[in-house]
């Protein structure tokens, strides 16, 4: 999708080109009709059974919104593989940190209410 | 003019007689085909999302070492026992008194940001385009946005403060209305502290991004882009801006929906 790729930097001549702004609606058509559908489902699936598919779907809607935000808005999409790599590879290492402590934080509740309730 | 391969703009003018060397191991590469200024901006935010991340592991570590309120959600309490189902705490709107509006308010404050966020690419496509009023317009509606976030922001902080006129009755006996950082109505008192911090944090940055927006609006009237050719400063601090509302957007999933 080079369409709307920055345009060089050309020489300021005066003449100013129409705007281009098909794609940045778009995007923001995506991001309202995710957030719109993430309110649906949280007055929707309120059954605590269903609270571990809900919290996914969440999870998955925000990633996607995630990307949309950092692919076109940040422009992040249109720029080297080696760029998007060396903010991508950190960050999916921090994702890793958050799954690790969440665990770790349910164990450590675990322990707690075992050792000082009865 | 197409981009040279050289990163020194104006080095040959006073310093260096001789014209720039631009071989590969003279710094005339340019691999990933981003300016100086761009690359230090996308690698300034990777640190600022690790100071996120270590916000948002703490939460997640916090929340999942507290009990979980396990019946219907109707039938909710608050209480120091279990974290709080969010929709019950954040359910009110001003000027809307006593209804009750989960999330209403938190809606209107996503949708005015997501706003914010393309008010932002439209300054940023119309500095590509060197069309400065362009520019101005679209940078005012972004510092407007923005604005109002932080102002919703605080008027939810001081209905978090001063809370519900029932309030809850804490361990002692006593009846507490609202939120500091040691004691709550709303649950486990880190609940509180992680909202303060969290949401606190991102507002922080917010105002920071609102001051950058209104130095980029004079500098642009001032016509200092346009003299300098381009208005890659704009892309900078929407790069920023955008990272804020990326923040945002976890914060909101994190914080409010899950």
């Amino acid at each position: 999708m080079s369409a709307h790729a920055a345009p060089e930097h050309g020489e300021y001549t005066g003449e100013i080109a129409k705007p281009n702004t098909a794609w940045i609606w778009k995007t923001f058509w995506i991001l309202v009709i995710i957030t719109a559908a993430e309110f649906a489902i949280a007055f929707s699936m309120t059954s605590p059974g269903l609270r571990t598919l809900r919290n996914t779907i969440f999870i998955v809607m925000t990633i996607l919104k995630a990307f949309f935000i950092v692919g076109e808005f940040m422009h992040l999409k249109h720029e080297v593989k080696s760029l998007i790599w060396t903010i991508l590879v950190p960050t999916a290492l921090l994702v890793w940190l958050v799954v690790a402590l969440v665990t770790e934080g349910s164990y450590v509740g675990e322990v707690l209410s075992h050792m000082f309730s009865s | 003019m197409a981009h040279s391969t050289t990163l020194q703009p104006n080095a040959a003018s006073a310093a260096y007689v001789d014209a720039p060397r631009t071989g590969t191991w003279d710094g005339g590469n340019e691999p990933f085909k981003a300016s100086y200024g761009k690359l230090m901006m996308w690698f300034f935010l990777l640190s600022d999302a690790f100071t996120f991340g270590a916000f948002l592991t703490a939460y997640g570590l916090i929340r999942h070492k507290h009990g979980v309120f396990t019946g219907q959600a109707k039938d909710f309490f608050f209480s120091t026992a279990h974290w709080p189902i969010p929709e019950k705490v954040f359910n009110a709107f001003p000027g809307l008194h006593g209804i009750d509006l989960p999330l209403a308010f938190v809606a209107f404050m996503t949708m005015i940001l997501i706003f914010s966020s393309v008010t932002m690419v439209l300054a940023v496509e119309a500095g590509h385009r060197m069309d400065k009023a362009d520019v101005q317009k679209w940078l005012l509606w972004t510092i407007l946005f923005g604005s109002i976030f932080i102002s919703s922001q605080a008027w939810e902080w001081t209905h978090f403060i001063n809370g519900t006129e029932a309030g809850t009755r804490m361990a002692d006996g006593t009846i507490f209305h609202g939120a500091n950082l040691t004691m709550n109505q709303y649950g486990p008192p880190l609940f509180a502290d992680l909202f303060f911090f969290i949401t606190g944090f991102h507002g922080t940055h917010v105002f920071s991004g609102i001051c950058l927006l209104v130095w980029c609006f004079i500098a642009t009237t001032n016509g200092t882009f346009e003299k300098r050719g381009h208005y890659e400063m704009i892309e900078k601090i929407g790069l920023y801006w955008h990272f804020v509302d990326l923040v945002w957007v976890f914060v909101f999933t994190f914080f409010y929906l899950v």
